[in-house]
């Protein structure tokens, strides 16, 4: 009787091994989120025009009302309409995570219910669904820079860091919300209304610059503003500025909703095939 | 002992099901609305009374058993005996709340074929998914690719997308897959019952090799007949425990013998309640009623009885059928009724709550058990209540007019109706 192929059973028990079994679950993520992605861009002019039109159209209209209209400055003499679709993008990625994976427990009832794997796996390869999209949308913006004639600063560098802040938020936020939305399943119809309410609250259409400053500090509990903040100083370059303090903040939250996160939908999964 | 491959200790499990309420799970409005209530009624000093509404209900109950390597084990039981809910533990999809099992070696369980496949995808695609998720590595697929092609018999087809499949493609592509796992133990559901009878053929010689490669099988039906042809051993369980372990001819006696017990109305109504949620279709109750008084599950075959079927139709539905089936005791359908079988054209049904009462006549029943499963559909769309259906026990005594001058003759088959007999005397000889 070999140690290692002995496998037991017992309440609690799975709770010791979790991070081992993700591990050994690795091959099943890879093949969900690519699931998820075949299916996604299966026909494949709808799914990339789906991925383009949705941050490229909000882009215009926020362009136009709040650059043209309300007269908003913008960062420096950056062209308004890059300076909102470098903000697009994270928030775009970090919307779509959130309602997809939300979602994306109750969609896979019928996998829950019969296979074990470490259910941590399904909301995670919506985010990274979502971020194939993300990558997508990131075309568009290299084509507006052609278009502006605007050239980015070597800043751009760090744009993989500020990349991770943004999937770490959206995985954190979104597995709270996943738990939330198996516990409460009228939850759902709130979803919809907080990525709404979110987006007019993060500056995705204007600068966070217009804040005051003494309210700066309080508007960066939003952590995606620290991430929006980020991308706009990686791409648009010095001409933005990030305020220290609030990005510091952003990052605080982040890792409070990781691993609050975590915590919850682990206290949660326990009962999924349960309850679903 | 070192070829004790499963060995299961005191295992229980416990569900806690809400009494009053009709509710799946939980809705954010209704705590809302309690805490609110709560708070309020504190203001103004009302004790509410803090009856609880919980209640435990142990689906299992110190189960223990040892499976040797190779052994090929059936596991029967009327449902809601607690099968499903022990082969989920052994699947390791919900935990035992007391009690361990230690496995020794991969297990691979399969509670349905085709689990995760999806229509959009080819059935290439979906092979290697299909694959991943029962636990294969991708490398282990590709060795088996031209297999399972083959034994599914879609090699035409296999760059199209499941969905435009026929059903009978579809599962014969689900089951090539899990035919072709290889773990040490294999946890199997019932999934024989799919395909047609030159498939299921094919799948009970590939179950047969299985042994042969000295592979450990647990085996979940309904069917006494693959039973007694797959398996050596059988486990009877009822009402979450076993009732007994051994030979499988000699269970299979034991669970046709076992009169069933009566299904509480609790246990009904957490069978009601653990339904999947239909958009148009919600099971209230469901009731048995013999000279207008409500019976468990011990009927007289000399009076009528009434099944009554309580639901709502939450949006309007073209085509909605509640309907039951009735089972003998070796699992062989006796007859299917509807309850729109006079309609002319599809009925629309309109949201409410409604009724649907039918009358199994006086006189027809044999004294003998029986499983009434009550089932709704929307015609050619989906199942509201999936397969199996909601099922009761049927335990008939005989109480009719009928053979009355004969009591001691047995049973004469499935049912016993009584027909309009007349017999003339032509005169004296």
């Amino acid at each position: 009787m070999k140690n290692e192929n002995m496998l037991i059973i017992e309440a609690g028990r799975a709770e010791k091994h979790y991070w081992a079994d993700l591990w050994r679950y690795r091959e099943l993520f890879y093949i969900l989120s690519w699931r998820d992605i075949a299916v996604r861009y299966k026909q494949t002019v709808i799914g990339i025009a789906w991925a383009i039109l949705r941050p490229l159209l909000t882009m215009i209209v926020f362009t136009v009302i709040f650059g043209r209209l309300a007269k908003f400055p913008s960062d420096g003499n950056v062209p308004y309409a890059i300076m909102v679709y470098a903000a697009m993008l994270p928030w775009q990625f970090f919307a779509s995570s959130v309602s997809d994976s939300s979602n994306s427990l109750i969609d896979n009832t019928q996998l829950i219910t019969k296979v074990y794997f470490p259910r941590i796996i399904i909301p995670i390869s919506s985010v990274v669904t979502s971020f194939i999209d993300f990558l997508v949308s990131f075309v568009i913006l290299i084509f507006l820079m052609f278009y502006f004639k605007f050239n980015p600063s070597w800043n751009i560098l760090y744009l993989p860091v500020f990349l991770m802040i943004a999937f770490i938020t959206a995985a954190g936020v979104g597995l709270y919300i996943t738990a939330l939305n198996v516990k409460y399943r009228d939850f759902r119809y709130i979803v919809p209304f907080i990525v709404q309410f979110g987006l007019y609250i993060s500056p995705v259409g204007f600068s966070s610059s217009i804040i005051p400053g003494e309210y700066r500090l309080l508007y960066s509990m939003n952590p995606m503003v620290g991430v929006i903040d980020g991308f706009r100083w990686a791409i648009l370059g010095a001409k933005s500025t990030i305020y220290l303090p609030g990005f510091l903040m952003s990052i605080g939250v982040m890792l409070f909703f990781l691993i609050f996160g975590i915590y919850k939908f682990r206290k949660m999964e326990k009962t999924f095939a349960d309850i679903i | 002992m070192s070829n004790i491959v499963i060995k299961a200790e005191g295992i229980s499990k416990s569900y806690l099901i809400g009494h009053k309420s009709n509710e799946r799970y939980m809705a954010l409005r209704d705590v809302i609305a309690n805490k609110t209530r709560g708070l309020w009624s504190k203001m103004h000093n009302i004790r509410l009374n803090a009856h609880k509404n919980i209640e435990e209900f142990w689906a299992l109950k110190n189960i223990s058993f040892e499976v040797q390597q190779g052994e090929r084990i059936g596991i029967i039981g009327r449902n809601g005996a607690g099968k499903s809910t022990l082969l989920k533990i052994l699947s390791r999809i919900t935990e035992p709340t007391t009690g361990r099992v230690s496995i020794k070696g991969r297990v691979a369980s399969l509670l349905e074929v085709g689990t995760g496949f999806h229509p959009e995808l080819t059935g290439r695609e979906n092979i290697y998914l299909n694959g991943a998720i029962l636990g294969m590595t991708r490398r282990e697929i590709k060795a088996k690719f031209d297999e399972i092609v083959a034994f599914a018999e879609v090699e035409k087809f296999l760059d199209i997308p499941v969905k435009r499949y026929s059903s009978g493609m579809y599962v014969r592509l689900a089951f090539a897959v899990a035919a072709h796992l290889e773990p040490e133990i294999l946890v199997i559901d019932e999934v024989l019952a799919v395909g047609d009878a030159q498939f299921q053929k094919k799948c009970l010689g590939k179950m047969e090799e299985v042994e042969k490669e000295g592979r450990t099988v647990l085996f979940v039906s309904h069917s006494m007949q693959a039973i007694r042809g797959l398996c050596q051993r059988a486990i009877l369980i009822e009402a979450g425990t076993v009732v007994a372990d051994g030979k499988s001819d000699e269970v299979i006696q034991c669970y046709l013998q076992v009169i069933p017990k009566a299904k509480t109305p609790e246990l009904l109504e957490m069978m009601i309640r653990q339904l999947p949620f239909d958009p148009a279709f919600r099971l209230e109750s469901v009731r048995l009623l013999q000279s207008g008084l409500p019976v468990t599950s011990s009927i007289s075959n000399g009076e009528p009885l009434e099944i009554e079927v309580s639901y709502q139709v939450l949006e309007r539905t073209i085509g909605l059928r509640v309907f039951f089936d009735l089972y003998d005791n070796e699992n062989s359908l006796l007859f299917r009724s509807f309850n729109d079988e006079y309609a002319e054209g599809a009925p629309i049904v309109e949201p409410g709550r409604y009724v649907s009462r039918a009358v199994i006549t006086a006189d027809l029943l044999a004294p003998t058990n029986y499983e009434l499963r009550i089932l709704a559909t929307v015609f050619n769309v989906r199942m509201c209540i999936p397969y199996p259906g909601i099922c009761i026990p049927l335990y008939v005594e005989r109480t009719g007019k009928s053979n009355r001058a004969y009591m001691i003759e047995p049973i004469r088959g499935k049912l016993a109706p009584v027909f309009n007999w007349t017999t003339n005397c032509l005169g004296g000889l």
